[in-house]
């Protein structure tokens, strides 16, 4: 579980994150929701301590980040996962590699003992018999299953996605969250996800909260999000042609 | 106050390579890629380089020495003194910041616009000193690219003066021998050593904290040529001006 209170960040002067509260929870899929510029990506980054909030707590399992030492805030970092938007594979290692990476970094298990593991988290993403392409030879779909795979390949407590079906076709999307979900579950983990896609709200919204402006507007769960009356909400929600004629629909009564 | 931000952000990049450090067995590996990207890689354009030019240095003082009391010698004079103390370490190492210093900038700039060195520091490992650390233990084998690099500029200069008909071997051989300072070369390498670290670590910044997308990544290398090059020429001048003044 994390917790995130009063969280303030600011660049140059301006204010992104306004006193955020909000509690992600274990074995849940957490959905940071918002217009772009409403602060996701800042508040995903705080934290992962890729940016030092100016005010306000993070809690880590009841712990504040900002009393951990060093070596503490290094085993914090073995236990995250991150799917990151474009995959951000390493484009001068194979799909193996690539999932082997962390597991070389900080196990000091045998090569072979670390390839089976690899073997079994390509098998769960669907991905045995990639083993050996480079990133540049697999479609976008499939990186992003890479970067699932190297994200739990070291049993994270804590998985952080960023816009994880960015840039693919519904098909692939709803495969891409379902899988998220279902390692979530699975694995007994918290996870994060920041999305703008309305569908990954309606099939995986667990726990969500809606960001404008840097203030946490709105928070709830997929069935909670389309009854709300709550103006700020209703207008990102049914910003698209597709869900304003799922709520005419509604309102009619078909 | 610009430039002073990005020296100032240029030593802090320096501080945190050497903190924290990755892995050795994965170190390892990485200081033999780089070996070979680098150092290896280079072998090839500096040896065609080097030869081609000291033909040239000799075939311009041959053809320049008409007064018959100047010795003939001093063809093979002249060609080991430039090539030794500045062809070799500097102009090659100019060349190298074209080179070696745009692959080390775009690569780096590539991860960063991809997001890996996000990844990277996510992980909980030091991304500076998993770039950058393998880079500068990689670049201290360029002095043997240099010492190539001296050898074939002079063969270079043998060939187009000795096969041109312009010195008699023996005299190209005694020329080279004349007046041979050895610590000529220690300032030779001296350089090399500084230039090595430089034609790391200032590309390295520049891909680091580049900003941007795909375009911004080869102004980038561009930026990172024209600088690499003005600290090579400037430490050269110090150094010259302290060891050999």
């Amino acid at each position: 579980m994390i917790k995130v209170e009063d969280l303030h960040k600011g660049f140059d002067g301006e204010e992104i994150l306004k006193g955020i509260d909000f509690t992600f929870e274990r074995s849940k899929t957490n959905l940071i929701i918002g217009q772009s510029g409403s602060g996701k990506s800042v508040l995903l980054k705080c934290m992962l301590g890729l940016f030092t909030p100016e005010k306000g707590v993070i809690k880590y399992d009841g712990k504040p980040y900002n009393q951990f030492t060093e070596d503490e805030r290094k085993d914090l970092s073995k236990q995250i996962g991150m799917v990151f938007q474009g995959g951000a594979l390493f484009d001068s290692m194979t799909v193996e590699e690539n999932v082997l990476f962390p597991l070389r970094m900080f196990t000091k298990k045998k090569k072979k003992e670390n390839l089976e593991r690899v073997r079994e988290v390509l098998e769960r993403v669907n991905l045995d018999g990639s083993e050996k392409k480079m990133p540049s030879e697999i479609s976008g779909g499939m990186q992003k299953r890479v970067s699932i795979a190297r994200a739990i390949v070291n049993r994270p407590k804590y998985l952080f996605c960023d816009e994880p079906n960015s840039g693919l076709d519904p098909k692939t999307a709803t495969v891409i969250d379902n899988l998220i979900q279902e390692i979530t579950h699975e694995y007994d983990i918290t996870t994060i996800i920041i999305t703008h896609d309305m569908n990954s709200v309606l099939e995986i919204g667990e726990n969500i909260a809606f960001l404008k402006d840097g203030v946490l507007a709105w928070k709830g769960d997929k069935s909670q999000i389309f009854k709300t009356d709550d103006e700020t909400v209703t207008d990102f929600v049914y910003s698209s042609n597709l869900f304003q004629k799922v709520r005419k629909a509604q309102q009619q009564g078909l | 106050m610009n430039y002073l931000h990005s020296i100032g952000e240029y030593f802090l990049m320096l501080k945190g390579t050497f903190h924290r450090m990755t892995k050795t067995s994965v170190l390892r590996s990485l200081i033999f890629k780089e070996i070979d990207d680098l150092v290896i890689g280079s072998m090839g354009i500096v040896s065609f380089l080097s030869f081609f030019i000291g033909a040239v240095v000799a075939l311009q003082t041959a053809l320049n020495l008409n007064n018959p009391l100047i010795p003939k010698s001093l063809v093979a004079y002249a060609a080991r003194q430039s090539i030794i103390l500045e062809f070799a370490p500097t102009f090659i190492s100019i060349i190298m910041a074209g080179k070696v210093g745009s692959y080390i900038t775009s690569s780096i700039g590539s991860m960063n616009v991809t997001e890996q060195i996000d990844a990277l520091e996510v992980m909980g490992i030091n991304s500076l000193n998993y770039l950058i650390f393998p880079k500068i233990i990689a670049m201290l084998f360029y002095p043997f690219v240099i010492a190539i690099s001296m050898f074939l500029g002079i063969l270079g200069a043998y060939t187009a003066a000795v096969l041109g008909g312009f010195v008699p071997p023996d005299l190209f051989v005694q020329g080279l021998q004349e007046d041979f300072i050895p610590f000529h070369l220690v300032y030779a390498f001296i350089k090399t050593f500084l230039f090595a670290f430089i034609l790391a670590t200032v590309p390295a910044y520049h891909g680091y904290y580049m900003k941007g997308g795909a375009l911004e990544v080869g102004e980038a290398s561009t930026t990172s040529f024209v600088w690499t090059s003005v600290v090579i020429i400037i430490t050269n001048y110090v150094v010259t001006q302290l060891l050999l003044s």
